[in-house]
């Protein structure tokens, strides 16, 4: 397993995964450079993902669609806050609907994406994501994503049962 | 792993925060009103930085919450909203737990196909 800590701050509605990946910077920035890598690993089994605009320089708009088991789809576009490859990278939701809210209809989810190498190989991939809201938080989970829902519905069945918080 | 160590952790500043009588109290009161740090500390036989203490103590395990207003600080119970995040926060973990199984996979693949890392 990959995943060598998560960090939760459910006060700053805050949560950092790191991940310890037997690549280079180079290799890790790729899975986020090349939009047939992305559209591999960003969406669960059963929901593809499909890259329509890829820009990814600090200026510049990514935009995909996941596709549901139901034949539903969910849009989503990030503003390129900043690209410093293969370091640093920061992305945010863009306001793009009539209401300037972004199209996802999540919370105004922003992204730091930081790699570092290790001296004896290998890189640190650090993912923190900052949501704007505890309603945006609960869309992310509710778009039909059900890997996140499973747990959502299984705590709450032990928090119900009466177990401690 | 980090992880299960992490929660445990949380877990168990919840239980050490719960262990002491007068830290229930103040939750209690916290529940049903809105009281600042030196209202609290008027109730108990106890000074007042040993209420800020009790309070701290609350606060660290996410059960309540401080609010300065004016020269004021005003104690909030917000474990509802609290425990809400801290749940919707484990189902989006898993999504990232989802998402690296993916790119494990994905890194496996290209190594066996190249042979070796690129």
């Amino acid at each position: 397993m990959s995943v060598t800590s998560v960090a939760k701050d459910p006060e700053s509605l805050t949560m950092t995964v790191t991940v310890d990946l037997d690549a280079t910077a180079e290799r890790a920035w790729q899975l986020w450079a090349d939009p047939r890598q992305f559209e591999q690993w960003w969406g669960p089994p059963g929901y593809p993902v499909t890259v329509v605009d890829h820009d990814l320089r600090a200026g510049g708009r990514i935009a995909f669609v996941m596709a549901g088991p139901e034949g539903e789809r969910h849009d989503s576009t990030w503003d390129v806050v900043a690209a410093d490859p293969p370091r640093y990278l920061e992305l945010r939701d863009a306001d793009v609907d009539d209401d300037g809210r972004p199209n996802d209809g999540n919370a105004m989810t922003a992204f730091i994406i930081t790699f570092d190498e290790r001296a004896g190989g290998g890189v640190v991939m650090a993912i923190r994501t900052h949501f704007d809201s505890l309603a945006g938080m609960e869309m992310v989970l509710a778009s039909g994503v059900e890997e996140g829902m499973r747990m959502v519905l299984s705590q709450i069945d032990a928090v119900l049962a009466g177990a401690p918080a | 792993m980090v992880v299960a160590q992490a929660s445990e952790a949380a877990v168990d500043r919840i239980f050490h925060a719960l262990a002491d009588g007068t830290r229930r109290d103040i939750l209690a009161l916290a529940v049903e009103g809105t009281y600042s740090v030196s209202a609290l500390a008027k109730r108990y036989p106890m000074s007042f930085a040993a209420v800020q203490k009790h309070v701290a103590v609350l606060e660290g395990a996410g059960l309540i919450t401080k609010e300065q207003r004016g020269r004021e600080r005003l104690v909030h119970a917000d474990v509802d909203t609290v425990q809400r995040a801290r749940m919707i926060l484990n189902g989006i973990e898993e999504l990232w737990r989802g998402r690296v199984d993916r790119i494990d996979d994905l890194l496996a693949t290209e190594k066996r196909t190249t042979g070796g890392r690129r």
